[in-house]
């Protein structure tokens, strides 16, 4: 007890709380250095990227950010960028939570065979498929419907590609929600679908929101399958066109900056929005299912 | 009399309702299955069976594929020392994740813990790098590894404190750390994420109590926390080996697997093949190559692990 009497608990904690805070400031300078650094040269002469690459800019020089957005091409990818992001999220949480949904609350013959099926999806990642799916796009192209160099293309390859783990984390979603509910539901003469759309998708919405926000980063930051089916610039993403854009202009550092700075800030801005449903959804994924 | 009859009757609509109620059943679960399947079978399951008729092949893309060689093309890759060179850079990039990024996300999850004051803000910045995209790391982290020390921030901290210039991405010798240096930095916060998240389920009170029975917080941690966190573990450390494995656009940005092949993955070597020499029999092979080891290591891992956190309870 005389232990206690001499310092509250929370002053004893201090001297290692602040070799604690050391630490943790020292990582995220360590962190943020990179970004910042990419910040400051957005807003520098390329002259001044030379010379000072690492120094506040001062005063900034906003011509470069100013000529990119003045160039149309740039607005071009952003639109892509954006129509490929709201389907490929609005089209994965739709058709994932409508799978989802029998596989937590239906009884079929078949369902393990299903659900196992789609866990090979986890084993065959977009990257390692790229080239399989080049391939039936290509088929389905000779069938005289047009995949390759289509935003159609990419947002269908996206989707298929969202589908094994999204389903697994919204049938956890949909499995808490108890079946008395269900029950109750369908005394009262509710059909599945209303049963699905009335009750359970209003229920499950936070983990909607949270799948959709991953999906929404991943569709956004996705260079592999734009690469891969876009020839055309005029359908470029965004970060198709920001490589492009550094195989052309390699050597001008502070506009490379400019462009790349400007591509991150959407999903920076995003991320301070919606971290809260991004991380949800990721620890949801990972950690409980 | 009546009654048998009363039931007699009942039992058979009910037979009926039921067995119309089981076709529209049916009907349901077809209808909303059916958007995925078709997805999932058109452009994840046909493309295996299609690739793996393709790798018989000796195909360049144009016209039908003819020349069948059977397993040559397999025999082929087993025998390229630059495939070989890809697996090791795989394997080294494993090793590294396990032994450095892995233990770093789990000691600042540790610092961050649960209720430091101002853990939010810590937990936004460390997560932060995960949410940009692949192609503007890479191109941030081309500026910090530029070679002139005038104006790569790597190398002017080198000459600052009195050592050699590096030429980071194209030294055959370093260029493999450089791109981990950048995994690290990109992917260490979503393990961190996953520990913190993997905290938040233990208990306090069992923490709680071995303080009061008089263990101090090593102890703590390596008693308690370490063992109650393993499940959570499991789990990052499977994607970490899946996610290394297909290892492919921060490197194709950063150095296209170069300088002569010292960053090839098996991703870039499967692109590299497949789409810049238009090669596709041989890529066929090289994705079956990799499908096959995600598959081994995603079983044996499930095996040894019982299965991984992330598909129990499902």
């Amino acid at each position: 007890m005389g232990k206690y009497m001499h310092l509250p608990r929370w002053m004893k904690k201090i001297p290692q709380r602040m070799i604690v805070y050391i630490f943790l400031i020292m990582a995220s300078v360590l962190i943020l250095i990179p970004i910042v650094i990419l910040l400051f040269g957005s807003v520098k002469t390329t002259g001044q990227m030379y010379s000072h690459p690492y120094s506040i800019p001062n005063p900034p020089y906003w011509d470069n950010i100013r000529s990119i957005l003045r160039t149309p091409s740039f607005w071009n990818m952003l639109r892509n960028s954006l129509v490929v992001m709201i389907a490929t999220t609005l089209g994965t949480v739709g058709i994932c939570s409508l799978t989802a949904f029998v596989f937590a609350r239906l009884q079929f013959r078949g369902k393990n065979f299903f659900y196992n099926l789609f866990t090979i999806g986890l084993m065959f990642p977009i990257n390692v498929a790229i080239l399989p799916v080049y391939f039936v796009l290509r088929q389905i192209e000779q069938t005289g419907i047009p995949m390759i160099n289509t935003l159609w293309g990419v947002i269908l390859v996206q989707i298929a590609f969202q589908l094994s783990g999204n389903i697994m984390i919204l049938k956890g979603f949909f499995t808490a929600v108890p079946s008395e509910l269900q029950d109750a539901a369908y005394m009262d003469g509710c059909s599945h679908f209303n049963f699905f759309w009335r009750i359970m998708l209003p229920l499950v919405k936070p983990s909607l929101t949270a799948v959709g926000s991953l999906v929404m980063i991943a569709s956004w930051n996705d260079l592999l399958v734009p690469l891969v089916i876009l020839n055309s610039n005029q359908l470029w993403t965004l970060p198709l066109g920001t490589m492009q854009f550094q195989g052309q202009y390699g050597q001008d550092l502070a506009l490379i900056s400019a462009f790349v700075a400007l591509s991150a800030i959407p999903t920076i801005i995003f991320y301070f929005i919606a971290e809260k449903q991004i991380v949800s959804g990721l620890t949801a994924g990972a950690v409980k299912g | 009399m009546q009654l048998p009859l009363f039931t007699h009757n009942k039992s058979h609509t009910r037979k009926k309702n039921k067995k119309d109620q089981r076709s529209k059943d049916r009907l349901v679960i077809i209808l909303f299955l059916l958007p995925a399947l078709t997805l999932f079978f058109l452009f994840v399951i046909y493309p295996i069976f299609r690739s793996i008729y393709y790798s018989m092949f000796d195909w360049k893309g144009f016209g039908p594929a003819v020349d069948f060689i059977g397993l040559g093309n397999y025999k082929k890759i087993l025998n390229d020392a630059v495939f070989l060179k890809s697996i090791k850079n795989v394997l080294l990039i494993i090793t590294l994740s396990l032994s450095l990024q892995l233990p770093i996300a789990l000691i600042l999850a540790v610092l961050v813990g649960r209720d430091l004051p101002g853990r939010s803000f810590f937990r936004t910045v460390f997560f932060l790098p995960y949410v940009l995209s692949e192609v503007n790391t890479g191109i941030m982290w081309m500026l910090l590894y530029n070679p002139d020390p005038e104006r790569g921030f790597l190398n002017s901290i080198l000459v600052l404190i009195g050592l050699q210039p590096v030429t980071w991405l194209a030294d055959m010798n370093v260029v493999i750390y450089a791109v981990f240096i950048t995994l690290t930095w990109k992917y260490f916060g979503f393990h961190m994420m996953l520990y913190l998240t993997g905290f938040q389920n233990i208990p306090r009170e069992i923490e709680e109590a071995a303080r009061i029975d008089g263990a101090n917080a090593v102890q703590n941690f390596f008693r308690i926390t370490l063992p109650l966190l393993s499940s959570t573990i499991k789990t990052s450390v499977y994607m970490s080996v899946l996610g290394s494995i297909q290892q492919f656009v921060l490197i194709w940005v950063m150095t296209r697997g170069g300088p002569v092949n010292a960053s090839e993955t098996m991703a870039t070597y499967m692109y590299r093949f497949g789409f810049v020499r238009f090669q596709l029999g041989y890529g066929a092979a090289v994705a079956i190559i990799m499908f096959i080891l995600c598959m081994i290591f995603s079983l044996f891992y499930q095996a040894l692990t019982r299965k991984p956190d992330y598909l129990s309870g499902l």
